[in-house]
């Protein structure tokens, strides 16, 4: 049973990159476009971990982070925060709700987020 | 909503606070001392005329008009530069709002390149690959340039407060080393380092002074002309640290030496040698330096190598 991996985030041409490079990994990735369909993606799907983007339509990744750091059933699934936003306010209100790690997208090279990810996973 | 706005304009530090201006550079400020000299100017004089000239109410007449003509042309000139406040604090938002629209469609660009570059979706043949280089590596560069300005705009509208703390500035030059390690090596640069035994820790914001040494670091191991050699210093100097780093590079003409720190300046040979640079980065160090009670300089010569140099407070 491949590990499945929900991404929730607004760019569609991100969910390609990453569908694509994250299958080649042996990964199930799964998209969600916007936060809530994320939060219920969560659910059905019970996803080993969740790359999360914080500027989201709906509702925002503060929030779903938030929301999934609530619930018992979805509270121990690895978090990394995946975003452009790079101020240390942001930073520190995402650790402080329980993100896992906090990857601010222009500083990283694709190869390097996919590293992140193996390590997020305990791989 | 009119009195509302009125109230708001009371409140001059708040108002100065919008602008990122220092209460001595705000309109609205130099305003309310300006009308408080001329208050105090025309009771001089009024008191001066009633002791000495025998009519005392024209003298008082005349004192007050003039006044208030002195008082709308000083308005006007206030309205002013509001105006040119209120355009360059518009600039600098834009900029930010700008910058942060564009980082998405960059960042896509770029992944999108790395994954076409890694060969998973096909065999790329090498004259491709090259193309795919220069995508690559120009999307860097724009992002590159993006995160220059928004640092300049937030500097400009005071959004970067300062988290002053006590660090070991020695351990930082030495992370700064190592992740500099690959591009000194690629660009046949060697990198040195000495600091003073016991080097007291400084208090500055760390992630700031980081910056600055990242732009002085990345200037000397990119301007070389080959064989480079990089030597950086640290010690204590009076109740300061003074950092060095030395390159036996480019150096900088005597002509644009004035202009160096400036903002977008960008110096002759600099240009000629290396086409990438957005002009920013000795401006930010230098801003974020005074910003910090320290302070920057140099000595360079053409062909023969710069010298750059800050200071920064101990405690």
């Amino acid at each position: 049973m491949p590990k499945k991996i929900l991404f929730i985030e607004d760019e569609s041409a991100l969910q390609k990159t990453f569908g694509e490079i994250l299958s080649k990994e042996g990964y199930e990735m799964i998209s969600a476009l916007d936060g809530e369909t994320g939060l219920k993606l969560v659910k059905t799907k019970k996803p080993d971990l969740i790359l999360l983007d914080l500027v989201l339509p709906r509702l925002n990744g503060f929030e779903v982070l938030k929301k999934l750091k609530e619930n018992r059933e979805t509270k121990d699934i690895p978090v990394i925060v995946l975003t452009n936003l790079e101020r240390i306010e942001d930073v520190d209100k995402a650790i402080e709700l329980g993100a896992t790690t906090y990857l601010v997208k222009v500083q990283y090279t694709l190869e390097e987020v996919v590293e992140k990810i193996k390590k997020a996973l305990g791989e | 909503m009119e009195i509302k706005e009125v109230f708001n304009q009371l409140n001059i530090p708040a108002q100065c606070k919008r602008y990122g201006l220092g209460l001595w550079q705000c309109p609205q400020f130099l305003f309310l001392i300006m009308g408080i000299i001329i208050i105090g100017s025309t009771l001089i004089a009024y008191a001066i005329g009633t002791r000495y000239v025998e009519d005392p109410e024209i003298v008082a007449l005349i004192v007050l008009l003039i006044t208030a003509v002195l008082f709308i042309i000083a308005f006007i000139i206030t309205q002013s530069f509001e105006r040119l406040a209120e355009a360059s604090r518009m600039k600098s938002e834009f900029i930010t709002i700008v910058s942060h629209q564009l980082r998405s469609p960059l960042t896509n660009l770029k992944w999108a390149t790395e994954l076409l570059m890694s060969g998973e979706l096909g065999k790329i043949e090498e004259r491709q690959a090259e193309y795919f280089r220069i995508l690559k590596e120009n999307s860097t560069r724009m992002l590159e340039l993006i995160s220059d300005l928004l640092i300049v705009s937030r500097m400009e509208t005071e959004e970067m407060p300062l988290k002053k703390e006590e660090f070991s500035l020695k351990d930082l030059i030495g992370d700064l080393i190592s992740e500099f390690q690959s591009f000194a090596k690629a660009s046949n640069a060697e990198i040195s380092f000495v600091a003073q035994e016991d080097l007291p820790k400084i208090f500055a914001d760390p992630s700031r002074i980081r910056l600055v040494i990242e732009n002085l670091l990345n200037n000397a191991i990119k301007y070389t002309k080959g064989n480079g050699r990089v030597k950086i210093k640290a010690l204590k100097k009076d109740k300061k640290i003074y950092f060095e780093i030395k390159d036996n590079g480019l150096g900088i003409p005597k002509e644009d030496q004035k202009y160096i720190f400036q903002k977008f300046f960008r110096a002759k040979n600099a240009v000629r040698h290396q086409t990438q640079g957005s002009g920013l980065g000795l401006y930010i160090t230098k801003a974020v330096l005074e910003n910090s009670g320290g302070k920057i300089g140099f000595q360079s010569e053409e062909n023969i190598g710069s010298t750059f140099w800050f200071t920064i407070p101990i405690k």
